[in-house]
């Protein structure tokens, strides 16, 4: 062996498998990057135009108008009963999905369908499903409810079907040697194993769905978008702002809730 | 201590639970039964509207089939738009959010203030829907992709930094002490110290938003923040069901395959 084979230089290792695909990756990305702003053809005297546009619709939002708090704080509420109650809808909807969509627990084909179904529900953005839901069920919240209800079991469904293939397997044989049927074994043997991390995942959700609800009201779908959404038609930016800070103050306080009981679930 | 203490303590029934810890329990079901009968009553369910549900979807489906396929070319252009938008507003969002990161990281930032302000910049940032920020940068910049890269670009850069900013809250100590004792200074320690330990993390979670993006993109036209959306929301207020078949099936399409590449990249990488 010579010493040439042994580098003296460290470098680090190289993405991708070797350096020349480091290389052609890299050089890839970098062409698309350049040929998307070309492509995309930015007319820059109309966005510094936009400059002083921002300042002038930041001056017209301030002060924010907590004026017509009575319609902000019907839209909020609205809002958040469309969080609660969709994520209790998919809470419940997503158990069985969630079984169906464990290799380790549904039949082939079982698990097929509903892995495909969630691959399909996980793709198409709220916003395009709400559309839906109005159309079939009529403007207003029943809409955001149940988009933002099969939203939530969709999700909550891979994230239960992922733990339930990850369970330790001698709790379940140690079930199942006892006699047990099907129910039993998920009771006793899956149920314990996955029952910390669905509740925190059931509360990240909640968290997400308060997020959501506020956007999904642009479509019609119900909740406080449809209020911002209407003052942002009516340049109505000082109701804007206010709608905005009630909406980030709302949005923090869920998150700050949702932290400190996945704190205290661990 | 008596026997019947001893006995007392240690009762003979075997229960999983204590008297608290079942009460307790009690307590969160029924709080939870209540949150649900109060979010459900208050949100006056017109039950009418679900009789007529399937009839409606039904009908939506006839409509819907067979795809308008000649629709395909005029769209092309519009998914290379929101891929473009997705790439450009995650790239700036990978510029703004490392200052942020370490503006809003416990062990980097300044003083109490600047870690404030950091934090409510991310709150702030991740609280506003990508849409809302389309109805707000489509009120500044007009409407066009401008809008929807600054949307995209707000929204991500919150979620990006936040995660580094994690990160850097764990960067190793070790290496940051040995820089330090080289007499670096500040910038020179963020550098060679901090920003290789959380470079994995930076790579990975900006592929992954990427990936977020591209998904959040595809709607952004329904506020007129350019994209696909643009056309599905202008077909199915036309009411051509055709053509929104073929739109959500392109969407779905672009969507799965940026997630496949964001997957395989970051398997690579991390």
């Amino acid at each position: 062996m010579s010493a040439a084979a042994y580098p003296t230089v460290w470098r680090p290792p190289a993405l991708f498998g070797s350096r020349t695909r480091q290389r052609i990756a890299v050089s890839c990305g970098i062409a698309y990057f350049v040929w998307s702003i070309i492509d995309l053809n930015v007319d820059v005297a109309r966005m510094l135009a936009g400059f002083p546009r921002a300042l002038n619709m930041l001056g017209r939002m301030f002060p924010p108008d907590f004026g017509r708090w009575a319609l902000l704080l019907d839209g909020m509420v609205e809002s958040l009963q469309m969080a609660l109650a969709a994520t209790l809808v998919g809470a419940l909807l997503s158990v069985p999905l969630g079984l169906a969509a464990a290799r380790n627990l549904a039949p082939k084909p079982i698990y097929v369908v509903a892995r495909g179904f969630i691959v399909l529900g996980r793709t198409l953005h709220e916003v395009i499903i709400a559309i839906f839901c109005v159309k079939l069920f009529g403007f207003g919240p029943v809409a955001g409810l149940i988009t933002l209800g099969f939203a939530s079991a969709v999700f909550l469904a891979k994230m239960l079907a992922e733990d339930i293939e990850n369970v330790r397997l001698g709790p379940v044989e140690a079930i199942r040697a006892t006699g047990a049927g099907f129910g039993q074994m998920v009771t006793y043997s899956i149920v314990p194993q996955v029952l910390a991390r669905t509740v925190g995942m059931l509360i990240y959700r909640l968290d997400a769905n308060v997020r959501h609800s506020t956007v999904i009201g642009i479509v019609g779908a119900g909740g406080i978008g449809q209020t911002l959404s209407a003052s942002f038609s009516r340049y109505d930016y000082d109701f804007s702002a206010a709608i905005l800070l009630s909406i980030i103050a709302l949005v923090a306080l869920g998150e700050g809730f949702s932290d400190w009981v996945r704190r205290k679930l661990r | 201590m008596s026997e019947a203490g001893v006995a007392k303590r240690y009762p003979e029934v075997w229960r999983r639970r204590s008297p608290r810890e079942s009460a307790l329990g009690w307590l969160w079901t029924a709080t939870i039964a209540l949150a649900a009968a109060w979010s459900v009553s208050a949100l006056d369910i017109e039950w009418a509207f679900f009789a007529d549900a399937h009839v409606q979807a039904l009908d939506l489906v006839q409509r819907m089939w067979p795809p308008r396929w000649s629709y395909l070319p005029t769209i092309v252009r519009p998914l290379i738009e929101t891929l473009h938008i997705a790439t450009l507003g995650t790239a700036i969002a990978l510029v703004l959010s490392v200052p942020l990161a370490f503006l809003a990281a416990r062990n980097t930032t300044a003083n109490g203030l600047t870690w404030a302000i950091g934090r409510a910049l991310l709150v702030a940032s991740r609280s506003v829907n990508t849409v809302i920020w389309g109805l707000v940068f489509v009120a500044i910049f007009g409407p066009g992709p401008v809008a929807g890269i600054a949307a995209v670009a707000a929204r991500s850069v919150g979620f990006l930094a936040k995660l580094m900013a994690e990160a850097i809250e764990e960067a190793d100590r070790g290496q940051i002490e040995a820089v330090q004792a080289t007499g670096a200074s500040t910038a020179q320690v963020y550098l060679a110290a901090v920003l290789p330990q959380v470079m994995p993390v930076l790579i990975g979670t900006t592929i992954y938003r990427w990936d977020i993006n591209v998904r959040e993109s595809s709607v952004l036209g329904f506020v007129g923040a350019g994209g696909i959306g643009l056309y599905l929301y202008a077909s199915i207020n036309q009411f051509a069901w055709q053509q929104v078949l073929v739109v959500l099936t392109t969407i779905l399409v672009v969507v799965l395959l940026s997630e496949a590449l964001s997957a395989y990249a970051r398997a690579r990488i991390t």
